[in-house]
């Protein structure tokens, strides 16, 4: 424990290797589109030979990148994601993660820093103790996951786009990166960073964020699925460089938003 | 074409379906038929994927007769196959109302003439002699489909999008209610192909129409 904060404070280093062993490719992934083999009624009408399965990949992630362009013109900077009463709020509030709770990062709040980098002009880590005394809004709003059930909780932070021009990050970049303690990782699109709504999240119901929702820094989007809001927040680049993330590098749609 | 003289049998359809210059169906009729199959299997076959992520009632489809492997390879199809269903249904229905096919063969329906066709159809007294006229069970099988994926798509976008588009989300009660309408619309559509395509096995002629337009 000692040794790995000299790395990445507070993170458990036995979770770290834990987790790195997850990252490992899975061989059945090469399996990408066996369910495309169902598609032999589609081969029969058009009168093609078997549907390439790499080609077929292809074009599929191609078109997911067309529709991360539709996306983003759909987004409204100004449009916010409806918000609810506290009777409104689903309790409890799942946990999730791609581990069993039990598994999830355990992070010291006494040593906890977390990094600020890339086109800032301010690159000072910051301490949990400075971090909550930014000015904080609460919003109770929809969790959507991606596999399709929804959730309402209350989380209260301070707003992203307040603490990047703090920083003096550079507003015209294209995205901001996300990196969490147990390897996992988002980016985003800048006009979602500066939506009002989007928030560097301290607290869920009133409480302290709990481990399980991501102590001690979760970044709460309500303009996008689950998996695109990280816990575990450990670091912040602000780039020009899409530096992908840990379920879109495995097929998820890159924006996902709502 | 044929004079038909020494047949005087009722099964001397084709004489009755030549007589119409223009065919049964055009051609813009039967392409987006035939892409929408490929849109529809597609949707449909990825979207049960979908669905067993988070299923709404306790039972899923088993994933040997759904598209994807997995949750991600799923939402890749059906992702991309929006656009083929939105592009070719808008044709379609664009088409539709202004040719006046749906004018001319949807409409009018009568419930009186619903339920003796459909007792007609039952007792195996249905008059399949002109296929390019639909009977009343016909046309309202046709619009209620149409309608359903009309509402499939909405429903859908409003799953899509319920922070973006949330008021047309409200329109079917929100995110949680939406998904509800979306799987009730799919159950409607996928009834809809069984009854059409047990129908057109019975009646292959139907089928020959929907390929060669007579």
């Amino acid at each position: 424990m000692p040794k790995a904060r000299k790395i990445i404070p507070g993170v458990d280093p036995n979770l770290l290797i834990k987790d790195a062993a997850k990252l490992i490719p899975n061989p059945s992934r090469r399996l990408f589109l066996r369910g495309a083999t169902s598609l032999g009624a589609i081969t029969l009408l058009t009168g093609c030979d078997i549907v390439d399965e790499d080609t077929a990949v292809k074009a599929l992630l191609a078109i997911s990148r067309f529709n991360d362009r539709v996306q983003a013109m759909i987004f409204n900077p100004n449009k916010l994601a409806p918000t609810y009463p506290e009777s409104a709020i689903t309790r409890p509030f799942p946990f999730n993660g791609y581990y069993p709770e039990e598994d999830a990062p355990e992070i010291d709040g006494e040593t906890y820093m977390l990094e600020v980098g890339g086109l800032v002009e301010n690159k000072k880590p910051w301490t949990l103790e400075e971090l909550y005394a930014l000015p904080q809004e609460k919003q109770i709003t929809r969790h959507v996951c991606v596999e399709g059930w929804s959730a309402i909780g209350s989380w209260t932070g301070t707003p992203l786009r307040d603490f990047l021009k703090r920083v003096g990050a550079d507003l015209t970049a294209k995205y901001v990166w996300f990196q969490c303690a147990e390897g996992y990782s988002n980016t985003i699109d800048m006009p979602t960073a500066l939506h009002p709504q989007t928030q560097m999240t301290f607290k869920f119901d009133n409480d302290i964020l709990p481990r399980k929702y991501g102590f001690p820094m979760k970044i709460r989007i309500p303009t996008k699925l689950g998996f695109k809001n990280p816990k575990y927040v450990i670091g912040m680049h602000v780039t020009n460089q899409d530096l992908g993330g840990y379920w879109e590098d495995r097929g998820y749609n890159w924006f996902s938003g709502i | 074409m044929s004079s038909g003289t020494a047949d005087a049998s009722p099964s001397d359809l084709p004489k009755a379906s030549s007589a119409s210059t223009a065919g049964i169906h055009p051609r813009w009729v039967r392409i987006t038929h035939w892409v929408n199959v490929i849109a529809m299997f597609v949707m449909i076959a990825s979207g049960w994927r979908i669905y067993d992520a988070s299923p709404l009632f306790r039972f899923t489809f088993p994933p040997e007769i759904t598209l994807g492997d997995g949750l991600q390879d799923a939402l890749l199809w059906h992702f991309a196959a929006m656009w083929l269903l939105v592009v070719n249904g808008v044709t379609y229905v664009t088409f539709g109302i202004l040719s006046g096919r749906f004018r001319r063969k949807l409409l009018p329906i009568r419930p009186a003439d619903v339920i003796s066709d459909l007792r007609a159809a039952l007792t195996g007294k249905l008059s399949h002699d002109d296929l390019s006229v639909y009977n009343a069970v016909q046309r309202l099988l046709y619009v209620g489909v149409i309608a359903a994926g009309v509402v499939i798509v909405l429903s859908g976008i409003s799953i899509w999008k319920p922070v973006q588009l949330q008021e047309l989300a409200a329109v079917f009660g929100g995110y949680d209610a939406a998904r509800f309408v979306h799987f009730f619309a799919m159950a409607i559509i996928v009834g809809f192909l069984l009854i059409h395509v047990v129908l057109a096995i019975l009646v292959p002629r139907s089928l020959r129409a929907m390929i060669l337009g007579r």
